[in-house]
């Protein structure tokens, strides 16, 4: 099995760690990976403010660079939906871009989504020594995630799983929402900033790196150590404890 | 769409949003309503094993209405008329306005009473009456709250949401010279003796309709409080303002939306009254209005009909939106500025009361996708709001150097070579500004960001330049 990493903009620049935690458990199950050098980002700023005739040349070089991919597995729901759901709209005028869009949107998966659908795994195979909490993303909703990434945050060897209240709330990111809309986005970060403290745990899981910044520099600002974490690095073994 | 409302200054959502937040009795009553609601629904809804069915005929038979709507409306206004019914068609909200003033002219009619419908917000039915001299009183108890303290709906199913307990004992108790403790239903007891004097003094009872069946010319009508059925049976003359979209083909179509609607609405498995009304009393009847006129409103529903926002015509007006959503959670109604708030009410605003107006409100969601979950309708409001947002751009309605920005930015993203590049600049060019690896004050137009957060530093090495294959 082959699988081309979408490793995404974010990641890629401000959390690498996280890319590198999913080759650790995708070579782990034997895939062969590939790292398509060609990749950028989805588009998605620019799909999302409005501006689709420049989401639409970003979108065409993924479909590009992803061509020949047999599977794309990527850390983030939203970039997923975004090929998923944004793409086909973005080429809904034209034909043959739009047969290709499909085609991605097909082999397109969010890591704990390829984790279950495709390698099947119902459980999680590392440990966490703590208190940890879990916030749903709101893009999972879109890839129609429910509990997959929730039930192998439980099944964590040695963890003590806290449930978050309004766990399915969004944190406010919404990408250029959060600077477009300043106020509400950090009233909704800082809200779900209150709800984490409530948990009492040491770490709260966030499985999208745009949420993971948002939420973390909430945390940050208010001086609370609570740490965020990608499955991904938990999964991988390179986090064991908070 | 309304011209007057076109040449009026923009919505400024964004300043609306700071003083909601600063209301902090606002925050109390918004969070303890619509949790209420929300968790209601996710309650009932779970519990109902048959929910994604329904929803999904329920979208069926809705676009179906949508697709055949002028036969539809056709089949409704014979049935209405053969069952001794008077129908009525509006073009726009004034002429709705103006057929309603002129119907109660034509009786003598100085007393009206009116049961909640969010088309008259729309057309701002009660200011065209008053000002022809009619007293119109509201008597859903949210509404009539709103009326006595000169105030407007912040939700579509819960009116006077935004309000207090306290506040309203302490509105009822200056207006009217009372003493009534901040007890929901002390309050309620005064609300209905005086409400009860109106409905037997109306010479007019207006309401609104939930659905109208086509094939038999029914209007269904749902309330909690009663006020609706005393509306439609005790004055003389019953009007019903409704909007065109309100059609289901046939009666047998209701149970599926009425299963959906209180679910959806309130959390409660049905609304306590349901109202089926089919023409005015017949002879040897026992209640009922004498008269029953039944206005179709258009509005500007044909045009969005015609659009890529069809689909928001499948609304039925439950609000499940509203409760489930974490913007409206935290800013209520009134920061929206227009008759329909919340999600749906982003899609609506700029639809009917004006697209430059209501610019701001398309961009006033995360795009988080919790409506679209809520919606017993299944309609895609981030789906809307995103097309809504790709429009403004392309009729350049978008902030200059959103634009540069956008095209600088798509620049990079096509050119791996940029893009690392700018990778990099970020990376030294942030550096200066950080302590620790956080940057804790962006400059413009970045600087929303680190009101209320830090922001991470990129990483030293990026995933590229780490991966071995």
């Amino acid at each position: 099995m082959r699988v081309s990493l979408f490793i995404t903009c974010l990641a890629d620049l401000f959390h690498p760690e996280i890319g590198l935690a999913m080759v650790t458990i995708l070579r782990k199950h034997g895939v062969e990976l590939v790292f398509p050098g060609g990749q950028t980002c989805c588009g998605q700023p620019a799909f999302n403010t409005g501006n689709w005739a420049e989401a639409r040349s970003v979108a065409a070089r993924m479909l590009d660079v992803f061509e020949s991919s047999e599977y794309v597995v990527s850390p983030s729901a939203s970039c997923t939906a975004m090929i998923r759901e944004g793409f086909p709209r973005l080429f809904a005028n034209d034909e043959a871009l739009h047969a290709r869009s499909e085609t991605l949107a097909s082999r397109s998966f969010e890591f704990i989504e390829f984790l279950g659908k495709v390698l099947h795994v119902k459980s999680a195979d590392a440990r966490f020594n703590g208190r940890l909490t879990y916030h749903y993303t709101c893009h999972q909703r879109a890839l129609g995630m429910t509990t997959e990434a929730e039930d192998l945050v439980k099944s964590l060897q040695g963890v003590t799983y806290i449930p978050l209240e309004g766990k399915e709330r969004c944190c406010g990111f919404g990408g250029a929402f959060s600077i477009k809309m300043p106020d509400l986005s950090g009233h909704m970060a800082n809200d779900k900033v209150e709800r984490i403290i409530e948990t009492g745990a040491e770490a709260v899981v966030v499985n999208d790196t745009g949420c993971i910044m948002n939420i973390s520099g909430a945390l940050k600002r208010r001086g609370v150590p609570v740490k965020v974490i990608h499955l991904a690095r938990i999964l991988s073994g390179e986090v064991t404890a908070p | 769409m309304n011209r007057e409302t076109e040449l009026t200054p923009r919505w400024d959502f964004g300043a609306a949003t700071r003083q909601s937040l600063r209301n902090e009795s606002l925050a109390k009553a918004l969070f303890r309503a619509t949790a209420k609601f929300d968790d209601g629904r996710r309650a009932l809804m779970a519990a109902l094993p048959e929910s994604d069915l329904l929803r999904e005929k329920a979208r069926q038979i809705k676009d179906d209405v949508l697709q055949h709507l002028d036969r539809y409306l056709a089949q409704f206004a014979d049935s209405v008329e053969k069952a001794g019914g008077i129908v009525h068609w509006a073009k726009t909200g004034d002429d709705a306005n103006a057929l309603v003033a002129s119907i109660a002219r034509e009786r003598n009619v100085k007393r009206i009473v009116k049961a909640k419908t969010m088309v008259s917000e729309e057309t701002h039915l009660n200011d065209a009456l008053e000002s022809e001299g009619f007293c119109v009183i509201e008597t859903d108890l949210g509404e009539y709250i709103l009326q006595v303290a000169g105030d407007r709906p912040s939700h579509i199913v819960v009116p006077a949401v935004h309000r207090t307990k306290e506040e309203i004992a302490e509105l009822f108790n200056t207006s009217f010279g009372v003493s009534l403790p901040p007890e929901p239903a002390e309050i309620t007891k005064f609300a209905r003796a005086r409400l009860r004097e109106e409905f037997a003094n109306a010479d007019m009872g207006i309401t609104g309709a939930n659905f109208a069946a086509a094939d038999t010319g029914t209007v269904i009508q749902v309330t909690n409080e009663g006020n609706g059925r005393l509306c439609a049976t005790w004055p003389p003359v019953q009007v019903v303002f409704m909007g065109i979209e309100k059609i289901i083909p046939r009666l047998e179509d209701l149970p599926v939306f009425l299963k959906l609607l209180a679910r959806s609405a309130t959390g409660q498995p049905m609304t306590v009254y349901t109202n089926l009304i089919t023409g005015p009393r017949r002879e040897g009847e026992g209640d009922g209005a004498r008269e029953l006129h039944v206005i179709l409103i258009d509005n500007g529903r044909t045009a969005v009909l015609g659009s890529e926002y069809r689909q928001s015509l499948r609304c039925i007006r439950c609000g499940a939106c509203l409760n489930t959503c974490p913007v409206y959670r935290n800013v209520g109604g009134h920061t929206y500025g227009s008759v329909y708030p919340g999600p749906i009410g982003s899609v609506l605003s700029p639809l009917y009361e004006g697209r430059s107006r209501f610019s701001a409100l398309p961009h006033a969601s995360s795009l988080c996708g919790a409506c679209y979950q809520a919606c017993p309708m299944k309609i895609n409001i981030p789906h809307m709001l995103t097309a809504m947002r790709a429009e403004q751009a392309e009729r350049g309605d978008n902030h200059v150097l959103e634009r540069l920005g956008m095209r600088l930015w798509a620049l990079a993203m096509r050119s791996p070579l940029l893009y690392r590049f700018g990778g990099t600049a970020l990376r030294w060019g942030m550096l200066p500004l950080s302590s620790e690896g956080w940057v804790s004050s962006l400059p413009y137009p970045f600087s929303g960001w680190t009101k209320r957060r830090d922001f991470p530093l990129p990483a030293k090495k990026s995933f590229r330049g780490s991966f071995k294959e």
